[in-house]
């Protein structure tokens, strides 16, 4: 059976990569940077700094066959200390201000910040409470912002390789 | 004794059930679960007030839904307090405790005689001031997890104390996600409202918006037309099988057994795809709304979701068999974080928590909401408790979800898809079985807007219990038994 179920990730589900042009430009914005530093491969650290839990749903997701983010050479690390990219996800609560700050401090530079969704890119649904202190870039320096409710993994995966560009 | 003692004396001795205990500036309210047969309840006109406060115990419905049998009643009290102090249930009855110290929190309502003074949902300018409960005793030491976990997973924090190996006490520190949502929705109009409840908690989108939709349909006297609450059903059971799938793919990579997470992501991911091409959204946001649903299903829906009903019935058992039979994986989930009955009946558990413990309770069956009472489905309760039993209902839960899709897709009738919402003033509350337990939404609407709204997840009475099951099992189980459970970050800290 182990024979059964390991044929049924093959042929392969994975699906090739499509290039966002919204997000292609603005990964170019980024000069080639992270490519020049780093090369092909990327570790991501996410946080959660307030989200509904839709965006990350849509982060797992880029681990699944179809999308099989480790192919790119990108993959989510435990620590904030092997990453290389830090992926944030929701409004900035008051209370994960202070968590999200001390992890960008424990990242070895160069690093790089991508605010994930439209709570990161300007809190959403959630942008008059006073619980939240603001989007990701009043907390952080953004780098990519990929906006969506959630964004969709396919969306996300652009806004990667968008990051990784050479232009 | 008054109304509200005595209903705090019977939740005490299991009588009854809390179902969710809120706040506004000067009152609690409260809602309660009661058996039936129920005594018969209390007259409309207000009971005398009793000591302390005004007492004005308001039933809201008297008995929900249909079926054989009597339903058991939601019964919804409110207490006035002027001068913000009213008599702590958790004094008596422990469940109430976190929902106490969150009122105290957000509307300096004062739980007279709470045992535990300090804040739950507020942190406070130094949130690592925190008191966590003192520990004695020799060899024992700490160690805190979080807020940020290693994963991609919501924030919060876990204060194991152990002893080697062996865990002797969990305490949770939650509210990193606190988003001042009830703040936020109170004179919200009803369409941003309506928008905020679906991203109260991602995963639970369709079943906090249908519960916030009912609510609001009950408070203004709205009746949605057949099409949207048969459609809503759909987009529910999907909602379920997608979680359920994923769940039960993670609790098997907690325990390293990579390809049952494998198997399962790629069919929780076709059912993902599926709801995204007949609902327009991956995840369902904002398809239901009060009065009904957003849009009409696009004419190749039925075909697509028949196709990954089959996709899943064939898909799906192999993997079943696969996690039945891999002893490695079994040593893992049987007998691990047990969660007695009796916490379980305490603290009415709902979802699989309840249910993997001998709590038979689903409010779609029970409360019966339509299309429910016209469906033929099971609920799967087992006794264990573990997290085998935990994943076990789940499975049987994936199967029921399979035929439920099936039946509503043969039966739901064409129509219109939504009403107008009349500007009537007043309340409604309603229970929804979400993929993780029971969702209770209540509301006051006033001339279109929302006044005050509350939405309490399943997982305040599920978080408490973790606790409970963590004990006793080693750290490095620590994880099965939380994915088992997939509380609640976000639902829960408001
Ligand atoms: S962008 Fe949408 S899905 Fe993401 S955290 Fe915000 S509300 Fe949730």
């Amino acid at each position: 059976m182990f024979r059964t179920l390991l044929q049924g990730l093959r042929p392969p589900a994975t699906e090739p990569a499509v290039a966002d042009p919204e997000l292609a430009a603005l990964g170019a914005a980024l000069d080639g940077a992270v490519r020049k530093r780093l090369g092909r491969s990327l570790s991501i650290r996410a946080v959660d700094a307030g989200s509904c839990n839709g965006c990350e749903l849509e982060m797992h997701a880029l681990n699944n066959a179809f999308y099989d983010l480790d192919r790119f050479g990108l993959r989510f690390v435990a620590s904030p200390r092997h990453a290389d990219v830090l992926m944030v996800t929701g409004p900035v609560t008051r209370h994960m201000r202070e968590a999200l700050v001390r992890t960008y401090a424990a990242m070895p530079a160069p690093k790089w910040v991508v605010a994930v969704g439209d709570c990161g890119a300007g809190c959403g649904v959630f942008a008059q409470s006073p619980a939240c202190v603001g989007s990701v870039a009043q907390v952080l320096p953004v780098d990519l912002t990929i906006p969506g409710c959630p964004p969709p993994p396919a969306k996300l995966l652009a806004g990667l390789l968008a990051l990784l560009s050479d232009r | 004794m008054s109304a509200w003692e005595d209903i705090g004396a019977r939740l005490a001795a299991g009588e009854a059930s809390l179902l969710g205990l809120w706040g506004e500036p000067g009152r609690v309210h409260l809602a309660v679960l009661e058996p039936s047969p129920q005594p018969p309840p209390p007259s409309p006109q207000p009971p005398p007030a009793g000591g302390g406060g005004e007492q004005s115990p308001l039933p809201l419905r008297e008995g929900v839904g249909g079926g054989e049998g009597s339903p058991p009643t939601i019964r919804h009290f409110a207490f006035d307090c002027p001068d913000g102090h009213y008599p702590s249930l958790a004094r008596v009855h422990s469940p109430a405790l976190r929902l106490e110290r969150t009122l105290r929190d957000l509307y300096g309502l004062i739980p007279e005689g709470l045992p535990d003074p300090r804040p739950w949902i507020a942190h406070g300018p130094t949130p690592t001031a925190y008191e966590f409960l003192p520990v004695e005793g020799e060899g024992l030491h700490q160690t805190p997890v979080g807020p940020v976990h290693a994963g991609i997973i919501e924030p919060g924090h876990f204060r194991f104390t152990c002893d080697g190996e062996t865990v002797v006490r969990l305490e949770q520190r939650l509210g990193y996600t606190h988003k001042g949502i009830e703040a936020l929705l109170a004179g919200a109009e009803i369409a941003v409202a309506a928008r905020i409840a679906a991203r109260s908690c991602g995963d639970s989108t369709v079943a906090y918006s249908l519960a916030f939709a009912r609510a609001v349909e009950e408070a203004t006297g709205a009746a949605p037309p057949p099409r949207a609450v048969w459609l809503r059903a759909l987009a529910a059971e999907l909602e379920r099988l997608a979680n359920h799938l994923g769940d039960i793919g993670g609790v098997c990579n907690d325990a390293s057994f990579a390809l049952m997470q494998a198997h399962c992501a790629m069919l929780r991911e076709r059912v993902l795809r599926a709801a995204n091409a007949c609902f327009g959204h991956r995840l369902m946001m904002d398809f239901v709304m009060p009065g009904g649903v957003s849009r009409d299903l696009p004419e190749a829906a039925p075909a697509l979701l028949l196709d990954l009903v089959s996709q899943l019935r064939s898909g799906f058992p192999p993997l079943v068999r696969l996690y039945d039979g891999t002893a490695s994986l079994q040593d893992r989930t049987n007998g691990t974080g047990i969660l007695s009955a009796d916490l379980a009946r305490q603290f009415a558990a709902g979802g699989y928590v309840g249910r993997a413990s001998g709590r038979d309770f689903d409010a779609r069956r029970d409360l019966g909401y339509a299309p429910y009472d016209q469906l033929a489905f099971v609920v799967p309760v087992r006794a264990e408790g573990d997290v085998n039993a935990r994943v076990w209902v789940r499975i049987d839960e994936i199967a029921a979800s399979l035929g439920l899709i099936e039946q509503i897709l043969d039966r739901v009738p064409d129509g219109p898809l939504a009403v107008a919402l009349p500007p009537r003033a007043g309340e409604g509350l309603a229970l929804v079985e979400g993929f993780r337990g029971d969702v209770l939404a209540w509301v006051r609407m006033d001339a279109g807007r929302v006044a005050r709204a509350h939405l309490r997840d399943p997982s305040w009475f599920q978080w408490p219990l973790l606790e409970a099951a963590a004990k006793g099992n080693i750290v490095a189980d620590f994880p099965l038994c939380n994915k088992s459970f997939n509380c609640a970050y976000s639902g829960t800290d408001l």
